[in-house]
């Protein structure tokens, strides 16, 4: 199924996922399973789920079945009697940890520099000693190619900059996976592209990443597998040469349609 | 009863004259009166604000009592006059024969107060601080409900537990938008510790009240009171518009205008800048 050979464990591996809100299934059973170093994009119309899913990964929303097992821990739960139990704060942050994650509209900590929010988490988080934290992030900075933005607040810097402080804030605590939950759709057509490049640069370097987006050029070449979710399940998957050239569904086909022109 | 009584004795006073005003501005026990208000104010805000976050806590607890344990107590404290807290608090150390034993604490050593001047302060203190809780309370939580929900997920998703992203990363961008009412709230408690003479407190307005008994002077003692309410709240209103102005240090102009020109030119301080941008500018100082 993947161009990655499947012998070690896999990084993320969801089981029949079920959410709901409230009374509507917005999770119908989803199972994915992503390996190490492997790049999964996940696109499909609004509402169709995948923002949700991605979101369930780190434990941000609630799960009501199913299990999401991150290099083989549960994440958020604990099954006691056949029943998921939520697991408490300190283990779900600990997993989280490992985890990066870039939002849509970037999160950055206003009240911070730029080097202030990457040496955040890996001194207060981890314990990391601030000296070693600030070289760490000056490093992180200057790759997403911010080294002249150091001493920046986030209101000072433009969208793209601020999504670039983001990754290198996400990366920072040397996570084993990377979520992106459509990291370019609040940008300025223009700033786009600085953002997918450190994307691609990340991917090329190995990274494991699980890619919410719109971008289909992002998708096409960059990723090994996409994935096409709607009304809250997988409708398929497969190597994005595969899925966007020969689609097998008709839902596939309509949505690609839509944003191809 | 204390402002009846103060009347009768103006009443037959032989007029008013401000060089009494003046001598009793600075006499000892006024001074020491003065101070008690201050330092009770302080400490009940103090105690009032920690209150208040902790209310804020309890409001959103998964355990349904402890919600409804928080929703009582604000429901009470913003429901019943101060005054009344006052007394029903005053009431109960008496009642449980709490007076003697406090009176025997020498409550601010370094000030050397008479004791019994200060049998009042703990009912007092507490009364004010559960009082400001109530208070504190919704100024906590419209400063925290104000902060984006996207910063507490990007600090949990950089595995920080609730209770550091709270102080690392809510917290200080939520005390932008407390100080301002957290400000008002002080200049109020200045002013309200005069409601802790009906229990005996020897604060600012009961040791003017009782100069006004014992020299008949009831008009002098209680206009030099308002001298000392007035430099109190005035001195916290500048401390209060400076800690302000750090907080939107980017919305005051670099030369400030003259009198002359606030007074006729129709200036006027810019209005708040975007939040973003503003905490920016905090964090350059």
């Amino acid at each position: 199924m993947t161009e990655q050979q499947g012998t070690a464990r896999p990084i993320v591996e969801a089981t029949d996922v079920h959410k709901w809100f409230q009374r509507n299934e917005v999770l119908r059973g989803v199972s994915l399973q992503v390996q190490r170093g492997e790049v999964v994009v996940i696109i499909g119309p609004s509402g169709s789920g995948k923002t949700t899913f991605l979101r369930c990964l780190n434990h941000l929303e609630k799960i009501q079945s199913g299990s999401i097992l991150i290099d083989g821990e549960s994440i958020g739960y604990r099954t006691v009697d056949g029943r998921l139990k939520e697991d408490n704060e300190a283990s779900i942050a600990k997993i989280r940890a490992e985890i990066g994650m870039v939002f849509q509209r970037f999160n950055l900590f206003p009240h911070m520099t730029a080097m202030q929010n990457v040496m955040e988490a890996p001194i207060h988080v981890r314990g990391v000693e601030k000296d070693e934290a600030e070289a760490r992030a000056r490093d992180l900075l200057a790759k997403v190619g911010l080294g002249h933005k150091l001493e920046s607040f986030p209101a000072q810097l433009s969208g793209g900059q601020q999504q670039r402080v983001a990754i290198a804030r996400a990366l920072a605590m040397h996570p084993k996976l990377m979520l992106f939950d459509e990291a370019t759709s609040a940008l300025d057509p223009e700033l786009v592209g600085e953002v997918l490049k450190v994307m691609q640069q990340l991917a090329e370097e190995g990274m494991t990443m699980v890619v919410v987006t719109h971008e289909m050029g992002f998708a096409r070449n960059v990723a090994h597998r996409a994935v096409f979710m709607d009304g809250g399940v997988i409708v398929e998957e497969g190597p994005p040469a595969e899925v966007f050239e020969h689609p097998q569904h008709e839902r596939t086909k309509t949505f690609l349609g839509m944003v191809q022109h | 009863m204390h402002v009846a009584g103060l009347t009768v004795i103006a009443a037959a006073g032989s007029g008013f004259d401000w060089g009494e005003v003046g001598k009793y501005l600075f006499d000892r026990d006024i001074l020491q009166g003065a101070l008690i208000t201050v330092v009770m104010a302080v400490l009940s805000q103090f105690t009032g604000t920690l209150i208040g976050l902790l209310l804020y806590l309890m409001r959103r607890s998964n355990f349904l009592p402890i919600r409804w344990f928080a929703e009582l107590y604000i429901w009470f404290f913003r429901g019943t006059p101060l005054l009344v807290q006052l007394e029903l608090l005053f009431l109960s150390f008496s009642e449980f024969h709490l007076v003697r034993p406090i009176r025997q604490i020498d409550f601010f050593p370094s000030l050397g107060f008479d004791r019994i001047v200060l049998e009042a302060v703990l009912p007092a203190l507490i009364a004010f601080s559960l009082n400001e809780g109530a208070y504190m309370a919704e100024i906590v939580r419209a400063g925290i409900d104000s902060i984006d929900v996207g910063q507490m997920e990007a600090a949990k998703s950089l595995g920080m537990t609730y209770g550091l992203a709270m102080r690392r990363i809510i917290l200080p961008q939520a005390a932008r938008v407390i100080i301002p009412p957290l400000g008002n709230e002080f200049n109020n408690m200045l002013k309200n510790i005069s409601l802790a003479s009906v229990i005996g407190l020897y604060e600012l307005l009961r040791v003017a009240e009782a100069y006004g008994f014992t020299d008949f002077k009831p008009v002098e003692v209680v206009i030099t009171a308002s001298i000392w309410y007035l430099a109190m709240t005035t001195v916290w209103g500048f401390i209060q518009s400076y800690m302000e102005r750090r907080l939107n240090a980017s919305n005051t102009p670099i030369q400030p205008p003259s009198l002359m020109q606030r007074m006729f030119s129709g200036w006027r301080p810019k209005p708040v800048n975007t939040t973003a941008e503003a905490i920016a500018e905090i964090g350059q100082h």
